[in-house]
């Protein structure tokens, strides 16, 4: 045997089939991978979301599913609203300056992240690990918050908090504030969600 | 007749290593004579699979793994569960029995796990018999991770949504990745469909293969022992047989077998009088169906992940430039991968917690009590005195195994003796 010698015409094509014969196999995976990506039905889901928010009273909030997702509309007081500068420096990212094109539009790099400062629309998903937070809107103690509450979210799943402009504060498991989805608005009272006039 | 049998044996023996097997893993498969009732819980385990495996068989036939809501509007997998429960003969049983299997096969592995760091099992050669196990107890994670999200009840989906966007904190890629296995934007129809193949087809096979490999593993090593002695090194000069060993079967089959009576009478006991052990094996929660715009007020996973996740959850500080929310993956992630150097972290000479010196003995009733507190705090909301005690925990978890190799060669251990200690 090992007198013998090496048949390299032979050895080259063994060493050539079992090549391709390799990326033959590792290409077999593309259709078995791909397969598990968003169908083209998933794809196309997710048409905009009108709401009429004529009947929706200060200090109310609405929960409309957009893509699947709990979006918020909420109509702030002027005690709600006050309370946005007030916490300001407890925030992680107060001016919204993080990732500004996934997190908040151009139309609501603003103080009240809104295109109308009393009605906030943010996706009610938190930035952590995606539980929907819970309303704590009562300032103080009666939130079980703590006396400084002023009002805002708390996400029952790992404790982020946000305030009630969906600002995340400092120290908390979210990184990120709560996206503000795109949308304009259709008349006074109607809003679409989803769609903005730039059409991002 | 006795010949006739010893004809059709003879027949299939000449095609077929039936003889060769039985005797090679029961009847000549020699195992230490002093085994003691940690080393119930490997058969155990394996009774347990056996148990899902029926079990799971028979719920496929009546569950629809279907999001879209009935005309009443409840989610169809949900009402397929309650149908089961409600409407099918003995179907509750069934189920009960699979779920409360679900729990029993973590207490069953865990107990499993902790003989292995009593005695050393996982000390050359032993090696791959340990590899094996971790590597089950990582399917078994993901079956039970996988098998939650099928009665699509509230906890099911945000337990669900919280575990895949564990991915999403990977840089640049985590994204797409928790996309590509949701195969939506959200938790949705193609993600219960998909969880339901890996639940009942992918997960399951792996599983079998994994237990075979652990079990031929084991048995070309031969066992362990509480006296971490080998017992291949004493040998009977007439017949070789390890003098200290005795046949599998039928020693240590009627020895399980005795301990699966005992198993069953705890185990029916929860079946039969409460199969949600107070919320711990069925959570309360899920018995609201998936509401995808409402996370209930307080979500906590199974208490068998409970550990992993109070890991998770301690993780709330930024540094070296990585979010707390990557870190918490890290470390979870690194929680169960570092058992898989255990058997390379522990430099000690001896095997057996019984000539093991005090450092170790300490060493593992703090990494023992650590893992029960995390596990304890991994059920509770988090407060930041818990969350401060769960940080505690999670680096005296780790400390174990990475201080190991320091402290396995200071240990003064006793030499172990030369045969097995056996009283009678």
């Amino acid at each position: 045997m090992s007198e013998q010698q090496v048949d390299r015409g032979r050895r080259n094509i063994l060493v050539w089939t079992s090549a391709v014969g390799a990326v033959g196999g590792v290409a077999t995976l593309v259709p078995f991978v791909a397969s598990m990506s968003p169908s083209e039905r998933a794809k196309a889901a997710g048409a905009p979301v009108e709401v009429d928010i004529s009947k929706l009273e200060p200090g109310g909030r609405v929960i409309v599913e957009w893509r699947g997702k709990p979006v918020w509309v909420i109509r702030r007081t002027p005690e709600m609203l006050a309370s946005l500068a007030s916490v300001e420096a407890e925030l992680a990212d107060p001016k919204s300056e993080r990732k500004p094109d996934e997190f908040t539009p151009a139309y609501a790099r603003n103080q009240y992240r809104s295109i109308k400062p009393e009605v906030l629309v943010v996706v009610g998903i938190c930035t952590h690990l995606g539980c929907s937070p819970t309303e704590k809107f009562r300032s103080g103690g009666e939130s079980g918050l703590g006396d400084a509450w002023r009002g805002g979210f708390l996400c029952p799943c790992h404790g982020s908090t946000f305030d009630l402009a969906g600002r995340v504060f400092k120290n908390k498991p979210a990184p990120d504030n709560l996206p503000v989805p795109p949308h304009m608005y259709l008349s006074d009272t109607r809003l679409l969600i989803g769609e903005d006039k730039k059409g991002a | 007749m006795t010949t006739q049998n010893q004809g059709l044996l003879a027949w299939i023996d000449a095609r077929f290593p039936l003889t060769a097997t039985i005797r090679a893993h029961l009847t000549e498969y020699y195992a230490p004579k002093n085994f003691n009732f940690w080393y119930f819980f490997g058969s155990l385990a394996l009774m347990v699979l056996v148990l899902q495996i029926v079990t799971g068989i028979f719920l496929v036939m009546h569950y629809k793994p279907d999001a879209s809501l009935n005309a009443s509007g409840v989610p169809v997998a949900f009402a397929s569960v309650e149908y089961i429960m409600r409407e099918v003969n003995w179907g509750w049983l069934i189920r009960y029995l699979h779920s409360t299997g679900a729990s029993a096969f973590f207490i069953v592995v865990y107990l499993h796990m902790l003989r292995g760091f009593l005695y050393g099992s996982y000390h050359k050669p032993r090696e791959l018999v340990w590899i094996f196990g971790v590597l089950i107890f990582l399917c078994l994670m993901a079956e039970a991770f996988f098998g939650y999200l099928l009665p699509w009840g509230q906890m099911s989906y945000w337990g669900a949504q919280v575990i895949v966007n564990l991915f999403s904190a990977i840089p640049w890629v985590g994204e797409p990745l928790s996309i590509w296995i949701r195969g939506d934007y959200v938790i949705g129809d193609a993600t219960l469909n998909r969880f339901f193949s890996f639940h009942v087809i992918a997960i399951p096979l792996v599983l079998i293969g994994l237990v075979a490999a652990h079990l031929v593993a084991l048995h070309e090593v031969g066992s362990n022992n509480p006296d971490g002695v080998e017992i291949k090194k004493k040998v009977d000069p007439k017949t070789g047989k390890p003098l200290d060993g005795i046949p599998f079967h039928p020693y240590y089959t009627v020895k399980d077998i005795f301990g699966v009576v005992v198993f069953l009478m705890f185990f029916c006991a929860v079946v039969f009088f409460g199969p949600e052990f107070g919320g711990y094996f069925l959570e309360y929660n899920n018995f609201i169906p998936a509401d995808p715009l409402k996370t209930p007020p307080h979500i906590a996973p199974v208490w068998y992940f409970t550990p992993f996740y109070s890991i998770l959850r301690a993780n709330t500080v930024n540094f070296f430039y990585v979010d707390a929310k990557l870190w918490g993956v890290i470390f979870m992630g690194l929680a169960v991968v570092v058992f898989f150097f255990l058997p390379w972290l522990d430099k000690s000479p001896v095997k057996s917690i019984r000539y093991r010196g005090p450092i170790y003995k300490t060493a593992l009733v703090i990494f023992v009590i650590c893992f029960a507190v995390l596990g304890y705090l991994g059920i509770l909301p988090p407060t930041p005195e818990r969350t401060l005690t769960a940080q505690i925990c999670t680096i005296l978890y780790f400390a174990f195994f990475l201080l190991m190799p320091i402290y396995t060669r200071l240990d003064r251990c006793k030499t172990p003796p030369e045969r097995v200690t056996f009283d009678h």
